[in-house]
């Protein structure tokens, strides 16, 4: 419910305040909010299968978010930042469609 | 899975009942951030991004492609100043009286009232078999003007704007009047471009040759296009 709440401030926050992503953040903002997505899928589907541990939650929606932005910045240095970060987001996809089906699953029993 | 049955949408009522904890509040302020640096994407991504996203290459194509388009309108810029300022000197009037002329010349070259001359191509089409139809002259004549021809002749018929082909019966009729074959394209402009333009493989030569016309283009110093629309 909490994080409910706290995801509808945020986005209106951000209609409201109407920030500027700044430049250096450009390249790995869009990565970090896929994988921060997938953690947030996680979570769902482990508070449905009652095993949601909020400190699990915490933990792996930060190191998602910082690893994936890691490796999108890491692959920008070494010239493969595109490929990368590609790759990056078809494996989160993939981790957020197995998740989202695991929630339909527990929901629908389909 | 646990093996429990499905819960259906009631299964998501627990989840919205308030639980006030440490690490519900860090949730809850995980998924603020999260929602507005969404947002906050979403946003900037709305905007222009053409250029954001093209590569170096790309930039300097399109910046060498403004380069060339700020010089020809400096030009072009320069040349109007010029007959500005001529104009204004001008108290007889004259210079006005040839700017005019001039104008009307190049209006009725480009209407096809006034015959004209100047270096160019001739291509001559030879349809031994009644291979060509309509569209395949109308395909040449579009690629003329494309490559920049500025006056063009077919036989004895001057084009204009609203030049047509017709099949008909008896062969192809241009603008009314029949067209016997050979057809004879006469064209003023630049030559090497016209003649690169319908040599382009499987461009209008290939074209024209798949219907077992034979092309022959030859580029002269000088042509002479003497037909004349009557207006």
């Amino acid at each position: 419910m909490i994080a409910l709440i706290g995801l509808v401030i945020g986005v209106a926050l951000g209609l409201l305040v109407r920030p500027d992503v700044p430049l250096w953040l450009e390249p790995y903002l869009p990565i970090a909010i896929v994988a921060a997505l997938d953690a947030m899928f996680g979570g769902i589907r482990a508070r449905l299968e009652g095993i949601f541990d909020e400190k699990v939650f915490v933990v792996s929606f930060v190191s998602n978010t910082v690893i994936a932005a890691l490796i999108v910045f890491l692959g920008d240095k070494l010239g493969v930042g595109s490929q990368l970060s590609t790759g990056v987001v078809v494996v989160l996809g993939i981790r957020i469609f197995s998740n989202a089906a695991g929630i339909r699953r527990k929901l629908f029993g389909a | 899975m646990t093996g429990e049955r499905p819960t259906g949408l009631r299964g998501l009522l627990p989840l919205l009942r308030p639980r006030v904890s440490l690490g519900q509040l860090t949730g809850g302020l995980l998924c603020l951030v999260l929602g507005f640096a969404a947002v906050a994407q979403i946003r900037s991504n709305e905007r222009d991004t053409t250029f954001a996203t093209a590569r170096q290459d790309e930039l300097v194509l399109i910046l060498s492609d403004l380069g060339q388009r700020s010089e020809r309108l400096r030009g072009d810029l320069r040349e109007l100043e010029e007959t500005k300022a001529r104009l204004e000197q001008d108290a007889q009037g004259r210079t006005a009286l040839e700017e005019a002329r001039r104008r009307a010349t190049a209006y009725g070259l480009l209407a096809g009232v006034l015959p004209a001359e100047g270096p160019g191509i001739e291509m001559v089409i030879t349809d031994p078999d009644g291979g060509v139809a309509a569209f395949g002259l109308l395909d040449a004549l579009q690629e003329l003007r494309d490559a920049g021809a500025e006056v063009i002749q077919v036989n004895d018929v001057r084009v204009g704007v609203d030049t047509y082909f017709l099949d008909d019966r008896n062969g192809v009729r241009v603008d009314g009047r029949p067209l016997t074959p050979p057809y004879r394209f006469l064209a003023i402009g630049d030559a090497h471009t016209m003649t690169t333009a319908l040599n382009i493989p499987g461009g209008v030569v290939r074209t024209l040759q798949d219907a077992g016309a034979t092309v022959s283009i030859a580029s002269r110093a000088k042509v002479t296009v003497d037909a004349i629309r009557s207006s």
